[in-house]
């Protein structure tokens, strides 16, 4: 009876009630995107390298490194030389590096000259090897292998000829039209920055550089060896020896060089962004805060029009806590009808979404579902429902107690 | 076999909190015997309503005893009170009687859920008052808002006397309807509680209807009665 009452009662004022609803669902679908972007993204960022016990570069800031050398954000601000990475990667418990040289583009996507070791040892999420799509690894020096999103985008394939663009802007006069390159193979997807790039050896970029005014020109453009790389990632035989290397890189004499920790500087960089998440998540709660206190006063409002209602339910011997419960139904109706709208929302716009937070964002929503902990919220606004309907409850409540039956 | 009065006030003196001197009921001694109708008539303001208000035990006076049936509902809990009503009193309003986005058979079972009641005997009675009243069955599922005055009021009789209360407290019913809606509205009311045993308080300042009770009563006489006991 209670539950067909409150029921019933929603429904004969079903304008003021809907938007109530929606008021309420666009704020839990606010708070449940920012806890579902929060973790996805979180997932997404620890995922993107993983068995890379070392990353080195020049000088620079910890997270800067990290940055531009895996997430290819940013610029690097100086290279090191060839001959120092050459010194560390003979070092006995290197057991293998990937060297990594940024700086060219291509329409929008970083081009990253390296070696094949970077389709053998490069690892990410749970440590899992790249794996390709089609085609090979490049063997020649003008061929190159694109990652999964850059081909679905441009709608690569093996075989086509590419052109790279010295620096990130493409402009006409900066291409490197002489020297097509030609694909060799496409990546699978990763959900990591890695779908986003070209791969080419150090060979060619080497080689492209050296006809550009300022290079040194070449014959024979297999024998080029970089002068410089921006960057290296290090696997060691024994994880033990991570911080004596880094130490010895660190002091390295020939030239300021730094090593970071992948994973450590990873936790410092979500770190920093730890303040700007909990502020959004404050924000989306007052949101809902706010929503909360509109249903409240939406139901407040309405007893001023139901004081006969509930003056014949207390003529008819109904008690004073039942007028408590009705109006604690009615929210609680309201609001699971928003968590649900909300709910159905954010899963349709996470399917819809799903290409763009990746493009735009790198941001991989590696499952199609809320997560767990976001779940954990649902019942949390409806424990907020509760303490906030308790305003037009109890004032019911009162209402029911000393309110005479004056019809 | 001894039958306690439908109605018995001993005493009674009642004051609103923060209202003025004038604001009070006091009754020294009032008694209404099973199944009589009584009709009551006074100025407005007299003090009928908050009578009704204590006899329904939703006010409760600072001083005496109110007994319905034998029972001091004066020294009833809260909770034993609004269940008291629910059982034994059946009340019908000048107007708002009904819920009105709730269908009629759904504001007649507000009143069987609340007492407890469920069942064929229900049904029959249901079946039996609605005929009784004129009330066509096919209104029962019609939302209450969409029926006249005069329906709504005879689906609060068929709705106050559906778990067959002691005491029927009726105020104003009539003021809602034309004049020969109120005579029949009356004359079916009686026969009702006539058939029941119910005693009927009905509350009204026109005292042309005043000839179809069994007593009358102006309110203010009834405070006068000083604490002689009278009958």
């Amino acid at each position: 009876m209670l539950i067909k009452l409150a029921w019933k009662s929603l429904l004969a004022r079903r304008i003021s009630v809907l938007l109530t609803i929606l008021m309420m669902t666009v704020s839990i679908f606010v708070l449940l995107s920012v806890e579902t972007i929060r973790h996805q993204a979180k997932d997404s960022f620890s995922k993107t390298v993983s068995g890379v016990d070392l990353i080195v570069g020049a000088r620079t800031g910890q997270v800067n490194l990290l940055l531009y050398s895996v997430f290819h954000i940013g610029t690097p601000t100086n290279n090191i030389s060839w001959q120092s990475y050459q010194d560390i990667a003979a070092q006995p418990v290197v057991e293998w590096t990937i060297p990594l040289s940024l700086g060219d583009s291509h329409r929008g996507y970083r081009v990253v000259g390296t070696t094949t070791d970077f389709f053998t040892f490069f690892r990410f999420g749970n440590k899992q090897l790249l794996s390709f799509q089609q085609g090979e690894a490049f063997h020649a020096p003008f061929e190159t292998v694109i990652g999964a999103e850059v081909a679905r985008q441009l709608g690569y394939q093996p075989g086509d000829e590419i052109v790279l663009a010295h620096g990130l802007v493409s402009t006409r006069f900066s291409q490197h039209a002489d020297h097509p390159f030609k694909v060799s193979g496409v990546l699978a997807a990763t959900g990591t920055p890695v779908d986003q790039s070209v791969y080419v050896s150090l060979q060619g970029l080497e080689a492209i550089h050296a006809s550009w005014p300022g290079g040194a020109g070449t014959d024979n453009i297999a024998d080029l060896q970089p002068q410089a790389i921006t960057a290296f990632m290090v696997g060691l035989t024994s994880r033990v020896q991570t911080f004596n290397l880094q130490r010895q890189i660190n002091e390295y004499r020939q030239e300021p060089l730094q090593a970071i920790l992948p994973g450590a500087t990873l936790m410092s960089l979500w770190g920093m962004l730890d303040s700007v998440e909990q502020l959004l998540l404050l924000i989306a709660a007052l949101v809902l805060l706010g929503a909360l206190i509109g249903m409240a006063n939406m139901l407040l409002v309405s007893m001023r029009e139901r004081r006969y209602e509930l003056s014949v339910l207390r003529a008819l011997g109904y008690r004073p806590v039942f007028l408590f419960g009705l109006l604690q139904i009615e929210a609680l109706l309201i609001s699971l009808t928003a968590i649900s709208s909300a709910f159905i929302s954010l899963q349709l716009s996470m399917y819809l979404l799903r290409d763009w937070l990746l493009q735009e964002y790198g941001i991989l929503l590696t499952r199609l579902s809320i997560i767990n902990e976001s779940l954990l919220m649902l019942p949390m606004i409806v424990v907020a429902s509760f303490v906030v309907a308790l305003i037009p409850a109890i004032s019911a409540y009162r209402q029911g107690l000393h309110q005479q039956l004056t019809l | 076999m001894f039958t306690p009065p439908a109605i018995q006030i001993k005493d009674c003196l009642f004051r609103y909190p923060q209202a003025s001197d004038n604001a009070l009921l006091q009754i020294a001694h009032w008694q209404v015997a099973k199944g009589e109708t009584v009709f009551i008539h006074g100025p407005s303001g007299s003090g009928k309503s908050t009578l009704l208000n204590l006899l329904a035990g939703i006010l409760l006076p600072q001083q005496g005893k109110i007994m319905l049936n034998g029972v001091e509902l004066t020294a009833l809990s809260h909770r034993q009170r609004d269940a008291f009503r629910a059982q034994h009193i059946g009340m019908v309003f000048q107007r708002f009687n009904l819920i009105p986005y709730l269908n009629v058979a759904d504001n007649i079972r507000l009143a069987s859920h609340i007492a407890k009641q469920t069942g064929d005997a229900l049904q029959q009675r249901q079946l039996q008052l609605m005929s009784a009243l004129q009330l066509d069955d096919e209104l029962l599922l019609r939302s209450a808002h969409q029926l006249s005055v005069g329906q709504q009021q005879r689906v609060a009789i068929v709705r106050a006397l559906i778990n067959q209360p002691a005491l029927l407290i009726v105020d104003e019913p009539t003021s809602a309807l034309d004049s020969d809606a109120r005579d029949s509205f009356i004359t079916v009311l009686l026969e009702q509680i006539a058939a029941l045993r119910t005693t009927l308080i009905f509350v009204s300042h026109d005292r042309s209807l005043a000839g179809h009770f069994s007593s009358q009563l102006a309110i203010n006489s009834l405070m006068a009665k000083e604490a002689g006991y009278v009958n």
